[in-house]
């Protein structure tokens, strides 16, 4: 690697944080401050506390958190016993059905919101957290994820365990699962950094505060008609984000190698 | 048995997806053959009607020139950047693990934060974006009050949001090389580019072709940005397909017309969808 390679390597990780820092710089610094890069300005933390203020972050943190958790959960459950449907049983109909799963991957439920929202209205869940996670929690992407995995484990572990006198369900909950925690953790942190960002369906399908995650609420509190200053922009989006930044900061060596996983398989 | 049990175990996930990717899928196609319904006037069959309207409607065909200009600013350019930030975050590089992680960043943070960062840069007279043309005597610009520089702005934004993503794909795929082929390659006395354009980029093809069928699909389902940056505007001017079908369905209230124009987004989709497992069964076949 040249020298010139180095610096131009460096450049563009400086460009590349630049709007991060930035956003750190107008919300730590009184609004004046905003554009005018002056070291000496004073730091302050009145934009945090105004921005906390303009909108009911707590609560759409508690959905957040709540929804986040939701989906999680349910996904786990569901992806592994489909998964393992399609590891281990051959079924009739296992190859379209599976073919069917992964059409999932295309067509998310984000590109069919008038018609989930018709369903939605049609079972009362607007406006709900679990009419939020309910189109999420079979995840196609999980489902061929696990499925990946479980194939990999070697039968006779499994008829090990049979001989043993393990259930069917045994097998799975002591044989497979425990082997698959790799894959499970890098699913669970692509799936939570997924649920924490996503916004146009939670949009369409909540109408209001108490339902309302963290990323439908910086929409609003974010909207330029709302006339908020930059700076409290700036301290609102920080909050919104922080906890999922932070937790990527420690864990980064994981969340990059989960992404890497995810995506090989 | 075996049967019962594999039905039994695929079930509780059959029925959620069934329930809304499936129908909703079908139900689309269909509702696009019967009029939008109302309390006075149920939905009846209308036949092609919607898709004559669709055919007649400038916006419909200027949404779907910009998801084609957005696709094509955004996927070579953060791809070209994503192997680049690969390669240079597999080699011996001082602070790599930094570097690295600055790439990588934008990818964790919210679509609806990061347009809130951007959208301030593109402010006029107060934005960063004029004050630095403001310093080389450019007169102040209103960057996406402009049809002519609105979809530029975006871009430019996408590929920052995007390019860490696809690097993350590139240095998996770099990281699997054998070490060999670059020591053969030093022995025999191949330069660098030699080696990157007849060795490294060849056996990246697979990772181009999978990145390159995300990117795309990307394009077409990332909109969240549109709310915060234009809203479309200004004169549709950054308009995208399904942020489209958002106004037509839930500003507009036309949901007939908004499913017919999901069922061009989800042919267009389909055509990525056979791309892609085509691409998954070739990698089958490899192993």
């Amino acid at each position: 690697m040249t020298a010139v390679e180095k610096i131009a390597a460096w450049l563009l990780a400086i460009l590349w944080v630049s709007p991060l820092l930035y956003a750190f710089w107008a919300a730590f610094h009184p609004p004046e401050f905003a554009t005018t890069f002056n070291p000496l300005a004073p730091l302050t933390l009145a934009n945090f506390e105004k921005a906390w203020g303009y909108a009911p972050f707590p609560r759409h943190f508690l959905n957040t958190v709540m929804l986040v958790t939701m989906i999680l959960g349910a996904q786990l459950v569901l992806c592994t016993l489909a998964g393992f449907a399609f590891a281990r049983f051959d079924f009739a109909g296992r190859d379209l059905a599976f073919a069917l799963v992964l059409l999932q991957l295309m067509i998310m439920p984000e590109v069919l919101i008038v018609e989930n929202y018709r369903t939605m209205a049609r079972l009362g869940l607007i406006d709900t957290l679990l009419g939020i996670g309910l189109p999420y929690m079979a995840s196609a992407f999980g489902i061929f994820l696990l499925r990946q995995t479980f194939k990999t484990i070697p039968r006779e572990l499994e008829e090990a365990a049979r001989v043993e006198g393990c259930s069917w369900m045994g097998v799975l909950w002591r044989v497979y699962v425990p082997l698959a925690r790799p894959t499970y953790l890098a699913y669970a942190l692509v799936s939570v950094s997924y649920h924490w960002n996503n916004f146009l369906w939670p949009l369409v399908v909540t109408n209001s505060v108490n339902t309302r995650p963290l990323t439908v609420g910086l929409a609003i509190f974010g909207a330029p008609e709302s006339g908020v200053d930059w700076s409290v922009i700036s301290a609102g989006t920080l909050i919104a984000v922080a906890p999922l930044l932070v937790a990527f900061l420690l864990f980064q060596r994981q969340f990059m190698q989960s992404f890497m996983q995810a995506g090989i398989k | 048995m075996r049967h019962i049990y594999g039905w039994l175990l695929l079930l509780p996930a059959a029925i959620l997806l069934v329930g809304f990717t499936h129908y909703p899928a079908l139900a689309t196609l269909a509702d696009s053959f019967f009029s939008a319904g109302t309390a006075l006037r149920p939905s009846r069959f209308v036949g092609l009607d919607n898709y004559a309207a669709l055919a007649d409607d400038p916006v419909f065909w200027q949404v779907l020139k910009n998801n084609f200009w957005f696709a094509l600013g955004t996927i070579p350019t953060s791809i070209a950047l994503a192997l680049l930030m690969a390669l240079w975050v597999n080699a011996r590089l001082p602070g790599r693990a930094l570097v690295r992680l600055s790439y990588f960043t934008p990818t964790v943070l919210p679509m609806i934060a990061v347009a809130n960062l951007w959208l301030y840069f593109y402010t006029p007279q107060i934005g960063l974006l004029d004050k630095v043309t403001g310093l080389f005597g450019v007169p102040s610009h209103n960057w996406l009050g402009n049809p002519d520089t609105v979809m530029g702005c975006v871009i430019a934004m996408t590929i920052w949001k995007e390019a860490g993503f696809f690097m993350i794909f590139y240095l998996a795929a770099l990281q699997a090389l054998p070490p060999e082929l670059e020591e053969a390659a030093r022995i025999e006395g191949a330069s660098r580019g030699y080696f990157f354009w007849r060795v490294t980029f060849p056996l990246l093809m697979p990772t181009t072709l999978f990145v390159l069928v995300n990117a795309t699909i990307n394009s077409f389902k990332l909109v969240d940005h549109l709310f915060i940056l234009t809203k479309g505007g200004p004169d549709n001017a950054s308009n995208l397909l399904l942020y489209y079908v958002y106004q037509v369905a839930f500003s507009y209230l036309d949901t007939a017309y908004a499913a017919t124009l999901t069922v061009v987004l989800l042919t267009l989709l389909a055509v990525f969808a056979v791309l892609q497992f085509r691409m998954i069964e070739r990698r089958v076949h490899y192993r």
